[in-house]
């Protein structure tokens, strides 16, 4: 695990590379334990624009010594806390993952609420849940009885260097788990300042209402997500190539790093038991 | 200490308009760290390179393109990013309205608190309306040159605003199937169901603290004083023994408990 840039949490997708799990490890519920592998429930879309050179070669990111200007490989560069300016303090993976307590190394779900009880300003990132080899059965068995009962499973886990809080949701028959905020790091209204809440007059209320009426729908389509701006660059590009416009081809050589992933498939085959 | 707006807007809700400021709910407690030259102890620095020359790209040299198949692009030039900017507005529109409970956790990103800017009357009362009516809005606007689409949701008296996924991003269970293999048995649904049961209780988030955090700055602090604890090895994982046997002793562990606690 490459020590991470500062302002940046974990980027899934990238982590992801050649089609690995995010994790893996054991969820249990009493003394059932479930070995299974996590992996990204969200594809970063594609309309990310990859970095040219000026002969349409595609670059790659490089750390440097700001001294020498020297490149550092991965193994070259360490994980700093700084304690005062200037003044870091180095930790290690090996470090990091140690310090995990070992309770906190598996997702042990202690407890089960109702799933639709969980407000979504806690939720942060999804991720399915696949079975190891052999644990299909006792998979199945936590899906089919959360499923049945309506209900998620709470716990909090040590992954990659860090604590997550975690619901568990059985999604037809496939466990998805969505790491969640910590309380304290949700402001209140009173962190921000707002005023206190003022009875509003009821016809106010009355009139909104009726808006919400007059335009509510029974069910929600993702299709009214759809990104605009992904839409019209698309366009674009499919302009621009038809005119061979700005069009580079660059020799498979100096394909790097680049590789898509196609999760979906990848996630089929984990599910499916296959390697 | 008040926090700052991010930005300034407008909720339409047909032709009636409430004015609102946008505050991020989320305060980020991370600990972060800082990429370090091994040797030098200090901070590095990014650069961009042609990975076959090692040699670095200057800044004015790169251009941005767009992969239409393995390895070739369509470049777009700085006038073309320009271009599909999104028009500046202010308007948070509103175009449907959906029961509460029909958008999956999947598709929640970041909470905004709104706050009133100016006028409280309606920015209340459009709270107390969408909580009486158990329904969230599905909203688009225009922030800093970028579409979005989200949820507006009442919480607690305030109004909240949520970015959602892009469509295209999230993978659905119904593009999956189910795995595979021998099913459970009656027996043993029947056992887990009573165990999911004892353990049922209500969604309280301030019960869980994050003790890592704590603990990995406990840690730095006493590294930077010069005497970091020794830490143990991480130990191997143990085996588990047959389905219905495992059910069985923890709902007996369970009750056990459950007796000492009364």
């Amino acid at each position: 695990m490459p020590p991470r840039a500062s302002r940046r949490r974990a980027e899934p997708e990238e982590e992801n590379a050649g089609g690995r799990p995010f994790w893996s490890g054991t969820l249990t519920f009493g003394l059932v334990s479930v070995p299974v592998s996590l992996f990204p429930a969200a594809r970063t879309v594609r309309t990310s624009l990859r970095m040219l050179g000026p002969d349409g070669q595609p670059l790659a990111r490089k750390y440097y010594a700001e001294k020498t200007g020297k490149d550092l490989d991965a193994d070259e560069v360490v994980r700093g806390y700084e304690v005062t300016k200037e003044k870091f303090v180095i930790v290690t993976d090996e470090e990091l993952e140690r310090l995990a307590p070992e309770k906190t190394r598996d997702i042990d779900l202690k407890q089960f609420v109702p799933a639709e009880s969980i407000p979504p300003i806690y939720f942060e990132r999804g991720y399915f849940l696949t079975p190891a080899a052999g644990s299909q059965k006792a998979y199945k068995l936590l899906a089919e009885t959360m499923d049945k009962s309506g209900l998620a499973g709470i716990a909090t886990f040590v992954m990659r260097g860090k604590e997550y809080l975690v619901a568990i949701f059985s999604d037809k028959g496939i466990l998805r788990a969505e790491t969640m905020r910590f309380a304290d790091e949700l402001r209140s209204p009173a962190d921000i300042g707002l005023p206190k809440k003022k009875e509003a007059p009821k016809a106010s209320v009355t009139k909104f209402e009726k808006l919400i009426a007059n335009k509510s729908k029974k069910q929600f389509t993702p299709a009214k997500l759809a990104d605009k701006q992904t839409d019209s660059l698309l366009k674009l590009v499919k302009k621009k190539q038809s005119k061979r416009e700005n069009v580079v081809k660059v020799e498979e050589e100096m394909e790097t790093d680049h590789k898509v992933v196609d999760l979906v498939k990848i996630l089929k085959q984990s599910l499916g038991g296959k390697k | 200490m008040a926090a700052r707006a991010i930005w300034k807007g407008e909720i339409k809700v047909g032709t009636t308009k409430v004015p609102v400021k946008l505050y991020s709910a989320v305060q980020d407690r991370t600990v972060r760290f800082h990429v370090l030259d091994d040797r030098a102890k200090k901070r590095v620095k990014q650069h961009m390179v042609n990975p076959d020359s090692g040699e670095e790209v200057p800044t004015e040299e790169i251009q941005k393109g767009y992969e239409i198949e393995p390895g070739r692009y369509v470049i777009l030039t700085a006038e073309d990013l320009e271009k599909l900017q999104p028009p500046a507005s202010r308007d948070i529109e509103i175009v449907e309205f959906v029961p509460q409970t029909k958008i999956s956790e999947q598709w929640y990103d970041r909470p905004y608190y709104l706050g009133p800017d100016g006028d409280e009357k309606d920015y209340f009362a459009l709270a107390e309306a969408l909580k009486n009516k158990e329904s969230e809005g599905i909203a688009h606007w225009v922030m800093r040159n970028k579409y979005y689409a989200g949820a507006l949701r009442a919480v607690d008296d305030y109004l909240f605003l949520f970015t959602l996924r892009d469509a295209n991003e999230v993978i659905l269970a119904d593009d999956l199937t189910k795995p595979s293999g021998a099913a459970p048995t009656q027996k043993e649904l029947a056992m887990a169901k009573q165990l999911v049961e004892m353990l049922q209780g209500e969604f309280n988030p301030k019960e869980y603290k994050d003790e890592y955090r704590e603990r990995v700055m406990e840690f730095i602090e006493k590294k930077a004083k010069g005497h970091a604890p020794r830490l143990k090895a991480v130990k191997a994982k143990r085996q588990t023994a047959a389905l219905d046997n495992v059910l069985a002793k923890s709902i007996e562990s369970l009750r056990k408990r459950e007796k000492r606690a009364a």
